[in-house]
């Protein structure tokens, strides 16, 4: 085959030429790139084609909502912390106080196992330029461990320097008495939230307090008229206003994406008894470090039990139960996507049906909200002894779409505005049209299944870069930018009125084993 | 391994089939994840199972080990891919793809008692398709076909001349 006219021939190498036949072995299976190249154009354009009619259908912005104002920082707040057990002290955390023990035991963890990365985590926490002046707790250990979080403002460890501890009061009277406090975080127990929330509203001093707003419905009415006649900024704690997932979720909503909502579920699926709030006995509490009597406050008296101090949740003389303590943070999420306000009417039902450990309240329960004007029901169900994973939904006649961290919109195979989608094949109701994954780099209305299975469980956003942020950070920074610049927090004054409205309603409908109404005049429950 | 092996044609031709569809599978692999701008390898890492978890649990952790973690994953995949189908630098893209396919392998191992979130479409006990891959590959550079169709059928032709001259081996 070697010819020296052939001009196929190419030299190689030195001098070396090659035959046209070594030629085309050595490139026989060229062709098959242009195959490859081919299949893949053919697979792009469908799935291009398939994107673009469902974002066509779904006109669904691919941006992630921007969720905090940018406000100038440089005015120091200055803070009281009134309840520093562990809710307090996750407050604290998302305020950039932690102690200096947990620094060291994580980072001990960190040097253990690469994947525990709570201290990068806490130490990439923007500082939010604030000082903790002041901090009550009745409970001698909890105040300590309190006063040893707020003087830690380098974020150090043990070996490191602490700054100066904050004058720990003995009661929350005297705290808001204190003229070096502008503003108060309220982590208490249910039963102190009302009452305390009004005196230092009455104080001038600016309010972030845990959910639920109030224990009673009648104190409830007064925290709004002292929040609004004494013109202070009020941030209710449901941290899950700033999820951004749920903003999302109300624009889906309000696209119209779902078609007309008539019924939403929403749940509690808890099995093990810290979720069921028999939380830890300290060994170390007894009378001679608990005041007894403040812990009463407005509570029936009852004599000393470490039992009712720590587990304060399990009775309605403290606490205000399922309906008060989860099912608060599953409807501001709806109040806050669906913008539901005050249900028409409720119903309740439920019993302690597994922690027959003397607790008053129940451990199954559900309840039902009418929303006549709006034409749908809110249904809350919850067990603490069970975790099957129930999730909570929102179900219209064309979709519904499935709320959690991450977001999934299905298509409803009966839907009148997706049906000739659905019979062309383009849209499959069996797969969602839509998912939004916070943390990822972009929405994509469809993603791989694999992607969409890690969404689900929150992991795909959870390492990357390892920059998640605590909510509950993002929730504070909220309030403390109204106090800086004016404004309106997220979870105001307003829907907390709801929050606490709906809630008691539901708690009232249980004790009372009646349909309870909402009277939109009198702004009433009956 | 030289060009005097003697094979059939029949086996020249399915050692290249096998080795192009190889290369195929890697290609489109690597391709899907490149043109994905939220495609990472963070979900798999953190699935894995078995002796080796911890290490491919450090590899996710670390924002700078995923990010090589990722580029190597698709660039690697490519290449091969390209290399597998043209018959190009083969000595180098078999061993390579041998590698990668063993870290798959090891982070989701199909033993006994082991768990994954990740779905997977068969059914499988210690041998895989991954581990199938890895011994097709092990047989394509035991007999090494693309001396015989591929490019390096040129590269080794010239490479042979020049050892013959002395300039390299």
């Amino acid at each position: 085959m070697e010819t020296k006219n052939n001009p196929e021939e190419k030299p190689l190498g030195n001098k070396k030429k090659l035959s046209r036949r070594e030629v085309i072995r050595g490139l026989a299976t060229v062709p098959v790139l242009g195959a490859f190249l081919y299949g893949w154009y053919r697979k792009q354009k469908f799935d291009k084609i398939l994107k673009g009619e469902i974002r066509h259908e779904l006109n669904l912005g691919t941006d992630i909502p921007v969720l905090n104002r940018s406000v100038p920082m440089d005015k120091k707040i200055r803070l009281g912390i009134i309840g520093t057990g562990g809710r307090g002290r996750s407050l604290l955390k998302a305020l950039g106080f932690l102690r200096p023990e947990l620094i060291d035991d994580w980072t001990e963890g960190n040097k253990k196992d690469k994947t525990d990365t709570r201290l990068a985590e806490f130490m990439e926490q923007p500082d939010l330029n604030v000082i903790v002046n002041g901090l009550c707790d009745i409970y001698d250990l909890n105040a300590d461990k309190g006063l040893r979080a707020s003087a830690n403002n380098n974020r150090n460890g043990s070996e490191g320097t602490m700054g100066q501890k904050p004058k720990r009061y003995r009661t929350y009277k005297e705290l808001l008495a204190s003229d070096d406090i502008d503003a108060v975080i309220i982590a208490t127990p249910d039963h102190w939230h009302g009452t305390i929330t009004i005196e230092a509203a009455r104080a001038g001093k600016h309010v972030y307090c845990e959910k639920p707003m109030t224990w009673t419905v009648a104190e409830t009415y007064e925290v709004v008229k002292e929040v609004k006649e004494n013109n202070i900024v009020f941030q209710l704690g449901h941290q899950n206003r700033q999820t951004e997932s749920y903003i999302k979720a109300k624009e889906v909503f309000e696209k119209g994406l779902l078609g007309a909502v008539n019924l939403v579920e929403v749940t509690t699926n808890r099995n093990d008894p810290e979720g069921a709030w028999v939380y830890k006995i300290d060994e170390e509490a007894g009378k001679y470090n608990i005041d007894w009597d403040q812990f009463i406050g407005p509570a029936p008296y009852h004599e000393f039990s470490l039992e009712r101090f720590f587990r304060w949740r399990c009775w309605w003389d403290y606490s205000t139960g399922l309906s008060g303590d989860l099912f608060t943070h599953e409807y501001d999420a709806m109040n806050q996507i669906l913008g539901l306000g005050i249900p028409h009417s409720a119903v309740s039902s439920g019993g302690i049906y597994f922690y027959k450990d003397g607790r008053t309240v129940p451990d199954v329960l559900q309840q039902v909200f009418e929303y006549p004007d709006r034409n749908l029901t809110l249904i809350y169900s919850a067990s603490l002894a069970s975790n099957k994973m129930r999730g909570k939904v929102i179900m219209g006649h064309d979709a519904y779409l499935e709320v959690d961290n991450d977001l999934k919109l299905f298509a409803d195979q009966g839907s009148t505005k997706y049906r000739e989608k659905i019979e062309k094949g383009i849209i499959d109701p069996s797969m969602p049209i839509y998912s939004f994954t916070p943390g990822a780099k972009h929405v994509d209305a469809i993603t791989s299944p694999t992607e969409q299975y890690f969404a689900g469980r929150g992991l795909l956003y959870t390492y990357r870069g390892g920059k998640r942020i605590d909510t509950s950070h993002l929730h504070i920074k909220d309030w403390l930018d109204c106090i800086r610049a004016g404004g309106i927090p997220m979870c105001n004054i307003d829907v907390g009125f709801e929050e606490a409205m709906t809630s008691h309603m539901g708690t009232i409908a249980y004790l009372e084993n009646r349909k309870v109404y909402w009277d939109q005049e009198k702004k009433e429950i009956v | 391994m030289n060009k005097g092996t003697s094979y059939t044609a029949s086996q020249v031709f399915w050692l290249t089939f096998l080795r192009v569809i190889i290369g195929w599978h890697f290609l489109y692999e690597g391709l899907v994840k490149a043109v994905n701008p939220n495609w990472s390898s963070v979900g798999y890492l953190l699935d894995s199972a078995g002796f080796m978890k911890g290490f491919f649990y450090r590899l996710a952790a670390n924002p700078d080990t995923l990010s090589v973690v990722d580029f190597m994953n698709i660039w690697g995949l490519i290449t091969i891919g390209l290399g597998l189908i043209l018959g190009a630098f083969n000595r180098i893209t078999l061993p390579a793809g041998i590698v990668m396919l063993a870290f798959y392998y090891l982070s989701h191992p199909p033993f006994v008692g082991l768990k994954y979130e990740l779905p997977m479409e068969g059914s499988y006990l210690f041998i895989n398709k991954n581990f199938i891959e890895i011994v097709a590959m092990m047989v394509l550079f035991i007999f090494p076909a693309h001396r015989k169709i591929g490019i390096d059928r040129l590269i080794f032709s010239n490479r042979k001349f020049n050892t013959e001259n002395g300039n390299q081996k």
